[in-house]
């Protein structure tokens, strides 16, 4: 393949984009909430749809903050169901963003007309165009430099993601290991869940026009599961999971644009291969890892149920 | 004019959307029916991963029909194609719980996001495939009724029938698998073979209602009918006919509404008329709606005010008075409100609560006394709580210090028979009981 400017930009949003999502994802898995991730991704429809009808125009804050206010919403209706109906959580999530899902796509369908936002894009994104808009970030004599105008965007988002751990790190350690001790320490577990819903929902937001909900969910949930297999020390867990989504956009890339032709096909979409990249690293970590199936059917390891785990975190449907 | 149609729609009188109407109610009821059980296994998110992980078979199907020179977009082949990957999708979920520390919502969020991505570049590859029109690919994803043609109906129908008739027949089994596993296996039944079966028929379901409903949009099917139904009843039998019932009519309302307005996408309505039978259950659900729930509650606070109101009072007449019969005299306010921990604003409330009932009458000096019924009912009370406090004493080994508040959390619930037992129990026949306790 041709190894050009174009690659380098899509890998380089493709690989913010997994390094914004991983981080709030380490949180989510550790909370047993990986499919929050999921829901938040399809339940910000409607926020965009509704931001897009008032400001008119698909790049601004009023989408950010549309999207934000709904995946924040998904996360307190979700709440609500589980508490006042006595639901269980995964059934009230489910119906929670379903039902966003719907009304997203029906406030899109009627304002089809003038509008170019449609669910597809959603979905899929656009990483494939992303290096057609560009911003200059310095200019000399000799170079041009410039990059994709999401990068910068998903660039923010990152920061902002690595600031609210940094800030709150203690506190969200505490809040996804043990929510009760936190509670007694007057570590407010729910304001902290709520704030991951909201690095969720803004993540989500930033990344869905470059590389669309697929990617985001899938580097939200895979690669912290992936670093789970193979470490249980919280820091590392972290470091891991940042290193497996950036590899998973680098392959994602590079398969995309060679594995098709192996078989005769045209290449296809980045973010699809992204996803289906952190998929495989996922299945290597699954049969090789130190917990992995190899070492479980050679007997040099008991079957996990028996392992006791300390780093059990507590469910958090109790609060 | 729009009014007539949809009457005429909504009766099944328009020839055009009768068979879309029919086919999506009948996938309506038969998701709330098997997805009742799924919701009570707990597992209600696994029909997400599974309808994520159809995505790649589609494709795959697709590509290779065309590669024998087939139409690409031939139902069954397509269906096949999602059902062997969906499953496949069922599968990695189960033995990723079984064999690592990962939890279900990690496990079905991998198999989701991955099979979801893989689907997506393969789509997105076959699409490129020069010679087969690979359009309306994407109405698996977000679900429309209007590519459907006659055969592919007959398909759903089929299926559904049949999906349905086999859920019947093992009923009981699944019902045991659902409430008690352990049990299950331990009394000899084959749980891993029957949590795959009720895997088998959940794909079915989803599988035909791809088409309609859209990939991401089924999984409403499956949860929104059983959690509603769950709010209406406490009785399996009747949670399955109100699911199924729910399903159907939220089915029957949406495909209604999507054939008349083409505009508007099927999937979304379906959804929409199910989540709002949902929040009406929610609200108003007679077994576990927010609404009965508060009620009951509120009942269960009068009728415990004024036992203690009740009970306060007789405990004063018997602390004044050192004689046999107890003479109901009135008493001060001021006794009341000292005699046990009112929180603020509930005494009067109460005694207002008791006047209103005839239980307590406010004398001209501004003291309280027990009315007739009202001295009856006190003195019923105050020996029920005696009751059981010796019970308590007597067989829980409670510390005749300590009992107070024990008694107090059970008195307000005893029943007639109860009392008749605790006093056989006790051999305590006759009328006043002493306290086992200072007041």
């Amino acid at each position: 393949m041709n190894w050009t400017a174009n690659d380098l930009h899509i890998i380089l949003v493709g690989t913010l984009c997994a390094l914004a999502c991983a981080l709030p994802g380490t949180f989510l898995l550790l909370r047993r909430m990986s499919m929050m991730g999921d829901a938040i991704s399809h339940a910000v429809l409607p926020g965009l749809a509704i931001a897009f009808l008032i400001s008119g125009s698909r790049a601004s804050w009023w989408m950010f903050f549309g999207a934000a206010i709904a995946g924040v919403l998904t996360a307190l209706f979700t709440q609500w169901i589980t508490r006042f109906g006595k639901v269980e959580r995964g059934a009230a999530m489910g119906i929670v963003f379903t039902t966003l899902f719907a009304i997203g796509l029906i406030l899109i369908k009627q304002s089809a007309d003038h509008v170019d936002l449609d669910p597809a894009c959603v979905l899929y994104g656009a990483l494939e165009y992303t290096p057609l808009d560009l911003v200059t970030l310095f200019e000399t004599a000799e170079h041009l430099i410039q990059v994709p105008r999401a990068a910068l965007v998903i660039a923010a988002t990152l920061l902002f993601n690595i600031l609210i751990i940094a800030l709150f790190f203690k506190e969200f350690t505490l809040a996804s290991f043990d929510p009760s001790l936190a509670k007694t320490q007057g570590f407010r577990p729910m304001l902290m869940h709520y704030l991951l819903m909201t690095m969720v929902a803004v993540t989500t937001v930033a990344s869905f026009e470059a590389v669309g909900s697929i990617i985001v969910i899938a580097m939200l949930i895979v690669p912290p599961a992936t670093a789970f297999l193979l470490t249980r020390r919280l820091p590392i867990l972290i470091a891991t999971s940042l290193i497996v989504a950036v590899l998973s956009a680098l392959l994602g890339h590079l398969s995309s644009q060679a594995l098709p032709h192996l078989l005769g096909l045209p290449e296809t979409t980045s973010s699809g291969m992204m996803a289906t990249a952190t998929g495989v690293l996922f299945l290597l970590a699954w049969v090789f890892g130190p917990e992995g199936l190899m070492r479980q059917n050679s007997g040099e390891l008991k079957k996990p149920e028996h392992l006791i785990d300390l780093d059990e975190p507590k469910a958090l449907e109790k609060h | 004019m729009d009014l007539e149609i949809l009457r005429e729609t909504l009766l099944l009188e328009q020839h055009n959307t009768r068979i879309v109407v029919i086919s999506v109610a009948l996938l309506g009821g038969t998701a709330g029916l098997i997805g009742s059980f799924l919701l009570l296994r707990k597992q209600s998110l696994l029909g997400d991963a599974l309808s994520h992980a159809t995505l790649p078979g589609i494709g795959i199907a697709f590509a290779l029909m065309s590669a024998m020179g087939l139409s690409g977009k031939s139902l069954p082949g397509l269906l096949t194609g999602a059902t062997i990957t969906g499953l496949i999708g069922v599968l990695l979920v189960l033995a990723i719980r079984r064999s690592t520390r990962l939890k279900d919502d990690a496990a079905m969020g991998i198999v989701l996001s991955v099979f979801f991505g893989l689907g997506v570049a393969i789509l997105n590859m076959v699409q490129k495939i020069p010679g087969q029109s690979s359009a309306g690919l994407d109405s698996f994803i977000y679900g429309s009724t209007a590519s459907m043609v006659w055969s592919d109906f007959c398909l759903i129908i089929v299926t559904l029938l049949v999906t349905s008739v086999m859920t019947i027949l093992i009923l009981k089994e699944l019902t045991l698998l659902c409430f008690d596993p352990d049990f299950a296996s331990v009394d000899g039944w084959p749980t891993l073979r029957l949590d795959v079966i009720l895997m088998g028929l959940v794909t079915a379901v989803t599988v035909v209602g791809l088409q309609a409903v859209g990939l991401i949009l089924i999984i409403a099917f499956l949860i929104t009918p059983p959690t509603a139904a769950r709010f209406w009843t406490d009785d399996l039998k009747k949670l399955l006919w109100i699911s199924t019932m729910i399903g159907a009519v939220s089915g029957w309302l949406g495909a209604s509404i999507s054939a008349l307005y083409s505009n508007l996408p099927a999937g979304a309505i379906i959804v929409i008329s199910a989540s709002f039978i949902f929040l009406v259950s929610m609200i108003f659900g007679r077994a576990r709606g927010v609404l009965p729930r508060y009620l009951r509650h509120l009942k269960l606070q009068k009728k415990v005010g004024r036992q203690h109101l009740l009970r306060s009072t007789f405990e004063i007449l018997e602390n004044t008075q050192s004689e046999a019969p107890l003479k109901n005299i009135p008493i001060s306010m001021e006794l009341l409100r000292k005699h046990r921990y009112w929180s603020k604003g509930e005494l009067p409330r109460l005694i207002r609560q008791a006047r209103a009932e005839d239980h307590i009458e406010r004398q001209p000096s501004g003291e309280l006394r027990l009315s007739e019924s009202g001295f009856g009912e006190a003195s019923r009370i105050t020996r029920n709580h005696r009751l059981w406090e010796m019970y308590l004493i007597k067989h829980a080994d409670i510390a005749p210090s300590h009992v107070d508040r024990d008694a107090d959390m059970v008195e307000h619930l005893l029943g007639a028979e109860i009392v008749h037992q605790l006093e056989a129990e006790l051999e305590l026949a006759k009328s006043d009981i002493k306290s086992p306790h200072a007041i």
